[in-house]
Order: structure tokens, then sequence, then C-alpha cells
């Protein structure tokens, strides 16, 4: 068990190496209840999300959903979330954990609008099942037709009678869902998916395996790749950021970046020598530091060691070799495409 | 896993088997446990010194980096470069094929620090709690 934004969550249950190959293979079940949840509802809730969100949530429709993210006035991330469209004026967004408290606040502060912000988080619990085998596990247990949820899509349904947000997103890079229900429900909706999920090969999965697979996937973690001294641009994220729906909190900023020169630039790398080139580590370039280490670690999948890092845009060509300092040692690095993983049909 | 009655034991979870002024050197089923997949080892070289208590070599889990430390001191005559390509033998068999070094013991007072199986049984429940 291990201390996680003020959660006491489970590394492990039987092993993360086993864990990640059981939903690259199968199907692995997360118990992700430390995410927050926040609700906004009200005649200029959409309003109010175009103000404190990068994307553009008007081309959402009942049902759909879009990676964003929350910017400060710096063009910097406060947070990366999710939003999920309820309703003509009702979303849900669902947050790390970590930042939860400061997303509230942040939206709060700038709500000069017709529209309520209620946090959910201690209400609700999520689990995520994720892997080839998800949906068929989950089939079993819910009323609604999973094949009509598609990817970035949620419904509502019962599963065992309980009633579930159900949406097809994941952290992983697998097939998968991401269930939202009362807390109370927790222990109950666990056991069910577990006796399904077992005959299909699924295993329980921790944070240490969350962390590995979102990694394989090229996904960013906040703290790591995204975090109050980075920009959309820097992060890869550009994707996330419409330029064109009118003022949000940190447009300005990002538009000077743009003008500037983007500064640094994330890459992913494949160690090249014998070694593991862990979070913090350095990035050297004929004996000067050009960068560092934002994730590092094993790909048990890929079986190879693998990461993300800064460096400055003139040393970010793909195929350029860095070393990174592990210790005493200079190990080779490749600077390689990403993701580093991608799954077969999507 | 059942301890090796012959071996001695650490507090920081390192066994050593000895013979003559040759002592093996290794990492105990809990340490391993603890760890998880290990999937990196780094060993010194042979020929390389060390005192009782220093870092000896290197141990890297999926998740984290652990230094394993010298339960006694003196010098590498051999390291378990099958370690280097099949480092879950860590995991698989900490106190047979997955030993880290051999040295030639400097200080056979050192032994008198290491616990008997018996005593380092008692020792794990203890840390365990």
């Amino acid at each position: 068990m291990g201390s996680f934004g003020g959660w006491n969550l489970p590394i492990e249950y039987s092993g993360i190496i086993r864990e990640h190959l059981a939903v690259r293979t199968h199907a692995g079940l997360f118990d992700i209840s430390h995410m927050g949840e926040i609700n906004i509802r009200g005649k200029e809730a959409l309003a109010l999300l175009q103000q404190v969100t990068c994307n553009d949530v008007s081309r959402l429709s009942k049902g759909q959903i879009q990676y964003s993210a929350i910017l400060n006035e710096e063009g910097t991330f406060v947070d990366d979330i999710l939003v999920h469209r309820l309703g003509p004026n009702e979303f849900l967004l669902c947050v790390n954990a970590s930042n939860k408290d400061q997303d509230y606040q942040h939206i709060s502060m700038q709500n000069h609008f017709d529209a309520e912000i209620r946090d959910l988080s201690s209400q609700y619990a999520q689990f995520a099942i994720q892997g080839p085998k998800a949906a068929c596990i989950l089939q079993n247990l819910v009323n609604v037709n999973l094949s009509d949820i598609r990817y970035y899509r949620f419904d509502h349904g019962l599963l065992d009678g309980i009633s579930c947000l159900i949406a097809r997103t994941g952290y992983t890079g697998e097939d998968g869902f991401e269930i939202y229900f009362l807390a109370e429900w927790a222990e109950k909706i666990w056991e069910r998916l577990a006796e399904r999920g077992q005959a299909e090969g699924m295993l329980f999965a921790g944070l240490g395996a969350r962390n590995t697979l979102r990694l394989e996937a090229k996904m960013a973690l906040y703290g790591h790749e995204i975090n109050e001294q980075t920009t959309p641009w820097e992060a890869g994220l550009g994707w996330i950021v419409s330029m064109k729906k009118g003022n949000f909190t940190g447009k300005s900023a990002l538009v000077q970046e743009l003008r500037r020169g983007v500064q640094k630039t994330l890459i992913g790398f494949e160690m090249r020598g014998p070694g593991i080139g862990r979070d913090g580590y350095v990035f050297f370039k004929d004996g000067k530091k050009v960068g560092w280490v934002t994730s590092g670690s094993p790909a048990p999948f890929l079986r190879k060691n693998i990461g993300l890092g800064y460096v400055n845009e003139k040393d970010s060509r793909i195929g350029a070799v860095l070393d990174i300092q592990v210790r005493k040692h200079l190990v080779p690095a490749v600077i390689v495409e990403t993701p580093f993983y991608r799954r077969k049909n999507y | 896993m059942k301890l090796p009655e012959h071996y001695r034991y650490s507090k920081e979870h390192e066994w050593v088997q000895l013979k003559g002024d040759i002592a093996t050197i290794g990492i105990t089923d809990y340490a391993q446990e603890q760890l998880g997949d290990v999937v990196f080892v780094e060993l010194p070289e042979v020929g390389h010194v060390f005192h009782v208590n220093k870092s000896l070599a290197t141990v890297e889990s999926v998740k984290a980096v652990s230094e394993v430390y010298a339960p006694v001191g003196g010098q590498v005559i051999e390291a378990n470069s099958s370690l280097s390509s099949s480092p879950e033998l860590v995991n698989n068999d900490p106190y047979g094929v997955a030993w880290f070094v051999r040295i030639k013991l400097s200080n056979i007072q050192d032994l008198d620090q290491l616990m008997s199986a018996n005593e380092y049984q008692s020792y794990v429940i203890e840390e365990s709690d």
C-alpha cells in the first residue's frame, strides 16, 4: 500500500508486471475512487467551462467526453481533466485527486457566471476496467449495450441494479471503461466485477501498473509531464487547446509563447545501455546538461526501459542519442516516436 | 520459502554463506518480496574492496531503486553475471542461483553482527508488525 494524494492505495496486488501484462492481454480492474468529481450546472455552465478550460467544450454533445486542462494566467497547468457533458447545462469533471481542491478553488474564483459548482468527490467511487476483455466482462453485468458506447462517450446504466455512469475512457492505452457510482456500492460492484472477470483472466491492478501502462501509451501524469511550470505546447498537448473558441484563462500567455518560440519540448526515449533512466535523472549531450526525465521506468509489455522527458527544442530530433546519468554512469538513450505502444484496433 | 539454516543474516535483509574465508552474499526472500519484480541489478567489479555496511550493489524493481549494503567487508572475487540477463532470478531463487557476489572476507569479526536463521526469522516477524 502507498500514500497518494491523501489516499491509501495499493501499489500492486500480485505484482506490477503481472498486472500490466494482464491489462494488455486480458483485463485489469483498478480502484480509482481517489479521483475527484466536480459537477458544474446552470444556465451559464458552458460559459464558465469555456473560460476555465483550454479545450472547446461547445463541441461536446450530451454523452460525449473530452480531455482538457485547467490553465492559469501563465498558460501553465493547474490540472488535466476529463469533461463529460451530462446535458445542455450540466457537466461532470473528472480531476486528479491531488489537485481537486485547487481545481475547485480555481474554478470558483472565476465563477462570474450563472453556474453552480459542486464537489461530489466524497460521494462517488470510481473503478476502471481495462483490456481487450473489459467489454465482455462488463457487458455481463450492465443493462446497456456497451458497443453503443463509443470511445470518449458515456451512458448511464444499471450495473447489477446499481445506477452508474459508464464511460469508455481509460489511462492504459487499452479499450475499457471507467465507471462512476455512489460510494456505498463500491464493495458490491468490485465483487461482481471480480467474479465475472476471473474467468476471463482479469487481475486486480494497482498504482504501479497504472503508471507503467500509461507510460507505454504516452499519457501525461500531473506532477511529471505537466505541472505549473509547463505549457500545453511544451507537453505536446496543443491538440487540447482551442485557440478559436474565444477567450480563456491562459490564452494570451499561450499566444505570446508561440510568438517567442517554445522553449522546451517533451520527448520519448528508450534506453540503449544497461540502466533505467528514472524520474528526475538528467540528460547530457557532449557533457552538457540538456534536460531531464519526467517519467522513466521499465515497460513490462514492450520489454524495454522507456521514459519521457524535457529537452531543448534543438535537441529533440527523433533518433538523437542522449546520455542519462544513472548514479555514477552515463547511459545512452535514443529519442523515439511516441506513443511507445498503440493497441491494434481502435 | 525456507530459510537456509547454515546461512547468516543481516538486519538489512542480506544473507551470507561462509566457506573458509570466502563469503557468498545475496538478499533474502523477505527482501525480494518487499521489492517486487526485480528488473535490474548493478554489481560491483571484481577486485572492488568495501567495508561492512557500505553500499555493495543496487537492485531495481519496477518502481524503485534500492541499495544493498555489505553485511561483511572484503574484496569481490566474483560477481554473478547471470543477474544482468535474468534479474528475475532474484525473485525466484534468492538463496540459490541469485547470489550477488563472492568476496574474500577481510574481517572475521564482521560475522558477529549477523543473525542465525532463527534469529532472522524472529526479526522479520517483528519488522512486519
